[in-house]
């Protein structure tokens, strides 16, 4: 694809940037480059939303424990107690928080890279620079949430005994397949909330429906085959299901079969979520133009 | 284009003035209209029929060398803003191009991205990184901004504990220790205190003498004066004249001393006014008829009416008001008026120099019949600018202050130890 956009061209025997502007029609390339240019205002935009996100706040950093140990708690009284939902074979609480915790880190991701363009209009309409940092970096600063959290579902593993798998190794790829989802569906909201604040609305009403919809509360062996992988697409499936085999597998119940590693779900998953990501950041940039005027 | 920093050709840019509405009738119709919408502008935004839209710049082109200050002036609404939003890329041109050589800076605003929960020392990194500064950067200016700003003691407090006048310099020190081959200024010097804006001005002309390319637009127009080298003036979003400076100002001066300060209604049934009085014409002249009037000249302000009812008792009464909305002064034409014949009425004043401050004034007009009562009143009747006089600036280009602005004269005397006086007059500093 032909871009269209301000080209940054270094000029080699000058050293100095060349910079030509004029109007861009259509879509428009990602231009990751620059977004890599300005790295340092994206490492000070994360440090900031890092910063601010718990000041003056009374309990501070423990909110990011606080919601999904919460949930987990509410969860287990009435889907594993009350309800009797299957858990596949680990002790529910675990079971519904090694769920939580990626969920958490997309929810939060998502809802607050929707709203960070309109709540950063007044840097938008002021000062240029690759607008695609401002989502990034919402999304990138909930990973010392995620960490928080983490680390307490380290302490209940440990409290219930479970030893991690070798397969922990593939976390840090599901932790990229949660941000890659999470940042592919903030940006499709933060690009349409410039224009439609309905947005707002949308958005945590989307979170909730999308909790039911994917394996927190219940296993996803509760489908049969074909339709456990096509569940698939919706790549939290993928995320949440992964998360489990990788942390928890090895401690299935006595007398049943070890989770089984969830390949074909993940693929699926992994392909869904690309999808989401690259046609996120392609509509993003397609609008970009038109945010200082319309926001 | 090897020494040019900046070369623009043929930038317009169209905005849209709010859509008109379609009334719908029931919910249905609104939903299906809006769900239209809402499909065809996430599929093919701005490119949508819009008959409603307006060119705020059109045929926008100059090219700037390096090293040169360029003042870009207008009135409001010329398109000075959209301007500089399409040379810092803010927003897009809808046609046209311009090639930028070299970094820019631009500063549209003063602590652009402060947070106010952040302290000092944390704005000044995260202001510095929006502006386009790296960390090693903000880190070697740190302790020379932190001294400009003269905020040392509370550097590690949060911003949203400061002074507005605390915030200002913080955001300003950070800015003007930008360094880009190209800084790009709106109007900011419009803020803060007079001590501050001289800080700032200072500051400013530093910059400008220190060989870099500035692009610099404000309503100062004596800080364009004593910053700029070149000036472009805009109007209706297009280039009406670029030139030096001084030439380019005096265009401008003129063209609003033309638009506004004077009004004529040649015939008396279309002419402003009542059964008893219509006004047939107001205007401002400089007593050495030039065509531009500063602190220095005396002028005239003459109007001319029609009495309709014979042996009518007509005097005027003036009212002069700056810029700031203050009453400079209020002056009658006659304490006795006269009975005067039915036909066509002359009154001039005259306005002495060295007496009003530059900026822009308006004036009301009341026509009083007995000397009490208004027959007739013109608020806004006549708007036009006093220019400031270069030579009488002490190295000071900021706005003078005080309402008005005599030349009064002085006397300095040298006291010897016998109480002796031996000295001379001066003319004050105006």
């Amino acid at each position: 694809m032909k871009t269209m956009t301000a080209i940054t061209e270094p000029v080699v025997e000058h050293e100095v940037p060349l910079t030509v502007i004029r109007p861009s029609r259509g879509w428009r390339s990602l231009d990751l480059r620059e977004v890599w240019a300005y790295r340092e205002l994206l490492y000070f935009l994360v440090w900031r939303d890092v910063k601010v996100r718990y000041k003056q706040t009374a309990l501070g950093a423990s909110w990011a424990i606080i919601q999904p140990f919460f949930t987990m708690v509410v969860f287990s009284l009435f889907f594993g107690r009350l309800a009797g939902v299957p858990s596949d074979g680990l002790p529910y609480p675990v079971f519904a928080f090694a769920a939580l915790v990626p969920w958490t880190f997309f929810a939060n991701g998502l809802t607050h890279s929707a709203n960070s363009l309109v709540g950063s209009q007044n840097l938008i309409k002021k000062v240029y620079f690759p607008r695609l940092s401002i989502p990034v970096a919402t999304v990138l600063a909930g990973a010392v949430d995620f960490a928080l959290a983490f680390a307490v579902l380290l302490g209940m593993m440990l409290f219930y005994g479970i030893t991690p798998t070798a397969n922990v190794i593939w976390l840090p790829f599901l932790l990229l397949l949660a941000l890659v989802t999470s940042m592919g569906v903030g940006l499709w909201f933060a690009a349409l909330n410039v224009r439609y604040r309905d947005v707002q609305y949308i958005v945590p009403f989307l979170v909730q429906i999308w909790l039911f919809v994917t394996p927190i509360a219940y296993p996803s062996s509760m489908l049969d085959e074909p339709w456990r992988t096509l569940y698939a697409l919706n790549p939290m499936a993928g995320v949440v299901e992964g998360f489990r085999w990788a942390l928890l597998g090895g401690a299935a119940g006595a007398g049943e079969a070890p989770l089984s590693a969830p390949g074909p779900m993940l693929a699926v998953s992994t392909v869904a979520a690309i999808a989401i990501f690259v046609g996120g950041a392609f509509y993003f940039r397609r609008l970009e133009r038109t945010f200082a005027d319309v926001v | 284009m090897s020494d040019l920093a900046i070369a623009a050709s043929g930038v317009g840019k169209r905005y849209r003035i709010g859509t008109a509405q379609v009334q719908h009738n029931t919910l249905r119709d609104a939903l299906a209209s809006s769900t239209r919408r809402l499909w065809s502008s996430m599929t093919s935004p701005g490119d949508r029929a819009e008959p409603d839209h307006f060119w705020a710049l059109q045929d926008v082109s100059f090219q700037l060398r390096q090293g040169e200050v360029l003042g870009i002036i207008g009135s409001n609404g010329a398109g000075k803003s959209t301007l500089l939003k399409i040379l810092s890329r803010i927003t897009e041109p809808t046609t046209g191009e311009i090639a930028i050589r070299g970094r820019v800076g631009s500063l549209l605003e003063v602590g652009t991205g402060f947070h106010s929960e952040l302290t000092g020392r944390e704005n000044i990194f995260l202001n510095g990184a929006i502006l386009g500064m790296t960390r090693q950067e903000i880190r070697g200016k740190f302790d020379e901004i932190v001294d400009f700003a003269e905020i040392d003691r509370f550097i590690d407090t949060p911003v949203k504990h400061y002074s507005s006048g605390m915030y200002l310099r913080l955001g300003f020190a950070v800015a003007a220790h930008l360094e880009p081959e190209i800084l790009i200024v709106d109007e900011v010097l419009a803020v803060g205190d007079a001590d501050f804006q001289r800080k700032c001005l200072g500051k400013m002309g530093s910059i400008a003498v220190g060989g870099r390319t500035v692009v610099f637009v404000s309503h100062n127009l004596d800080a364009v004066q004593a910053l700029c080298t070149r000036a472009l003036l805009l109007d209706e979003g297009r280039v009406l004249s670029d030139g030096p400076t001084h030439q380019v100002l005096e265009q401008y001066a003129k063209s609003r001393l033309d638009s506004v300060s004077r009004k004529s209604w040649p015939e008396p049934q279309s002419a402003p006014g009542n059964d008893t009085v219509r006004l047939k014409g107001a205007r401002i002249l400089a007593e050495d008829g030039a065509d531009t009037i500063d602190v220095r000249t005396p002028f005239r302000l003459e109007f001319e009416y029609w009495n309709l009812v014979p042996d009518t008792r007509l005097s005027l009464s003036v009212h002069v008001y700056n810029h700031h909305g203050v009453r400079i002064f209020n002056v009658g034409s006659t304490k006795e008026p006269t009975s005067q014949p039915a036909g066509l009425v002359r009154e001039t004043c005259s306005v002495p120099g060295d007496l009003m401050n530059s900026g822009t004034y308006h004036l009301e007009l009341i026509v009083l019949r007995d000397q009490t009562e208004a027959v007739l009143k013109f608020e806004d009747l006549l708007v036009w600018e006093i220019a400031d006089n270069p030579d009488l600036r002490a190295g000071w280009y900021g706005e003078w202050p005080g309402a008005v602005r005599p030349n009064l004269p002085w006397r300095i005397d040298r006291i010897d130890e016998d109480g002796e006086a031996t000295g001379r007059d001066a003319a004050g500093v105006p």
